[in-house]
């Protein structure tokens, strides 16, 4: 980790220099909004990398929720199977494949849901009992900060595009300020708990939170709005260079939001070793006096 | 299952009778919203064609508001003599508790809605261009989404410093869904320029939806110290 932490983190930097670079000068210019529009570079990974990083705080709260008891443990991973199964043939009945709205694929809604499926079970692998806490922590402050991200670059995208700072009506807009307001409300709940299970609290929390995201994400397909319509798998087309430096991108956020999330998520565990040391010295002092104390206390037994 | 029902009513008309005696929480409310409407009719003095478009938005940020009180006070009661405490270690079911709590906060608010909608129809001179019938189900079922995720909040804000701060900052963001919806639909009522049945379906979804996950998870909530 001591090692490998800063020759990532140059790597890091130099992948981020380089899709600046894309972004900037390879990327071609749009032919109606001109060059203003090359900042979609920095607010779509934004937004894409806050709403994993969310995805995964949901799947640890989860995770974290259902180990409480071995016999939820066992029934979320069997319904965790169960929808990754359904997920993975329904888009391909022809009833619902007509459902889908243009421009996403049976494959690639099959894949989306093996890979969530896959996640759960990778984070619950690699991650037991408090680790998946911090790593709920870890994953909602870092996505906060996409989040935010998200909610600078649109309106200043916005202003000369559309003419406005901020679409109230827009619901995808609204969406991603609401899902914001709840982490933040998560963050602040966590800050002021006075539980000594505000784990459970938080990831309580957590699991209303996420339930909103179908909100957010299937707002996009429902309501026809001020917004660009979404370019992956949505009706709009997209010039291919442009689609490869967003995804360039994309990687590079993705690159930056782990090497962030690592070095929270040990430092987070690094200070709970911390206070469980303390309140173990405190708990041992207790129990078995400093000499100092302890002698005259002896003296007068004796 | 018989006792499930025996328990929650019987926590249910606890709850009614205590307040019915001392009327707190339903006179703290009723004044609150009282003066949220003055302070709304002085603050925009609007035509009877624009409070049309606004009216849906003043009415249930009140009721928003006014709801709060009475949630707040909904766990806080229990805390006194250590209700609470004598209630996590009976073997009584958690949810049965919790639906008769949400279900006193329902008829609380939803008996302040009932005495508040006139005031608003006299300031503002309302005449509803809409399908009136439809705002029944709009209020019931938002008036329900308000308070099933007010009432579980109000539990978990028991654990935190500054309990009464902590529940609105707990419960709006997740209810800005079912606000949107209950503001949306009542200003399409009320205007009658658009249907409401879209909002209608939206508000149910996030009852079904909350309501499931709020009786998944409240013993969690409850059990916590």
């Amino acid at each position: 980790m001591r090692r490998a932490f800063p020759i990532l983190a140059v790597l890091t930097a130099l992948f981020l220099v380089y899709a600046f670079y894309q972004a900037l000068w390879v990327a071609p210019t749009d032919a109606l909004q001109g060059d203003v529009y090359r900042i979609i570079y920095y607010h779509v990974p934004s937004a894409w990398t806050a709403f994993l990083l969310f995805f995964i705080n949901f799947i640890a709260s989860m995770q974290y929720l259902a180990n409480a008891r071995p016999s939820t443990a066992l029934a979320a991973r069997w319904i965790v199977i169960a929808i990754g199964i359904v997920g993975f043939v329904a888009p391909f009945i022809p009833q619902v494949r007509q459902e889908l709205p243009t421009g996403m694929y049976p494959s690639s809604v099959a894949t989306t849901t093996l890979i969530i499926t896959g996640l759960y079970f990778v984070i619950g692998k690699y991650f037991v009992d408090q680790d998946l806490d911090v790593l709920a922590v870890t994953t909602a402050e870092v996505g906060v900060v996409f989040c935010s991200i998200v909610l600078v670059t649109g309106p200043i995208w916005a202003r000369p595009v559309w003419g406005i700072w901020w679409a109230p009506g827009d619901i995808r807009l609204t969406s991603t300020l609401v899902l914001w307001l709840i982490y933040v409300s998560y963050l602040v709940l966590r800050r002021f708990s006075d539980s000594a299970q505000t784990q459970q609290l938080a990831a309580v929390l957590a699991v209303f939170g996420a339930l909103d995201v179908p909100l957010v994400y299937f707002s996009i397909w429902y309501f026809r709005t001020q917004h660009p319509q979404p370019v992956i798998g949505g009706g709009g087309s997209m010039d291919p260079r442009m689609l490869h430096v967003l995804l360039i991108s994309w990687m590079a956020f993705l690159c930056f939001a782990f090497l962030v999330c690592w070095s929270r998520f040990r430092l987070e565990k690094l200070r709970r070793e911390a206070e469980e040391a303390e309140a173990l010295e405190s708990l041992l002092e207790i129990a078995a006096p400093s000499s100092a104390v302890k002698a005259p206390i002896g003296g007068g037994s004796k | 299952m018989r006792s499930f029902w025996s328990i929650a009513v019987a926590t249910l008309t606890k709850d009614i009778r205590l307040e019915w005696r001392s009327k707190d929480a339903l006179n703290a409310m009723l004044f609150f919203s009282l003066l949220v409407v003055v302070i709304f009719v002085f603050s925009f003095d609007p035509l009877a064609e624009e409070s049309r478009h606004i009216v849906g938005g003043l009415v249930w940020v009140a009721f928003l508001f006014a709801a709060v009180v009475a949630l707040n006070q909904t766990w806080a009661r229990e805390l006194r003599n250590q209700v609470l405490d004598a209630y996590r270690v009976s073997p009584a079911p958690a949810n049965a508790l919790f639906l008769a709590k949400a279900l006193g906060n329902f008829i609380l608010v939803s008996l302040l809605e009932a005495l508040m909608a006139p005031l608003f129809v006299i300031f503002y001179n309302l005449r509803v261009l809409g399908p009136a019938w439809q705002l029944i189900p709009v209020a019931l079922l938002g008036t329900w989404a308000l308070v099933v995720n007010g009432t579980f909040f109000a539990a978990m804000s028991l654990r935190t410093r500054s309990r009464e701060l902590m529940l609105p900052l707990l419960l709006f963001p997740v209810s800005i869904p079912a606000v949107l919806g209950m503001v949306a639909g009542t200003t399409n009522i009320l205007t009658g320029e658009n249907p409401a049945h879209f909002y209608i379906v939206l508000l149910l979804t996030y009852d079904v939806v909350f309501t499931t996950a709020c009786l998944a998870l409240f013993e969690t909530v409850l059990q916590a110290e």
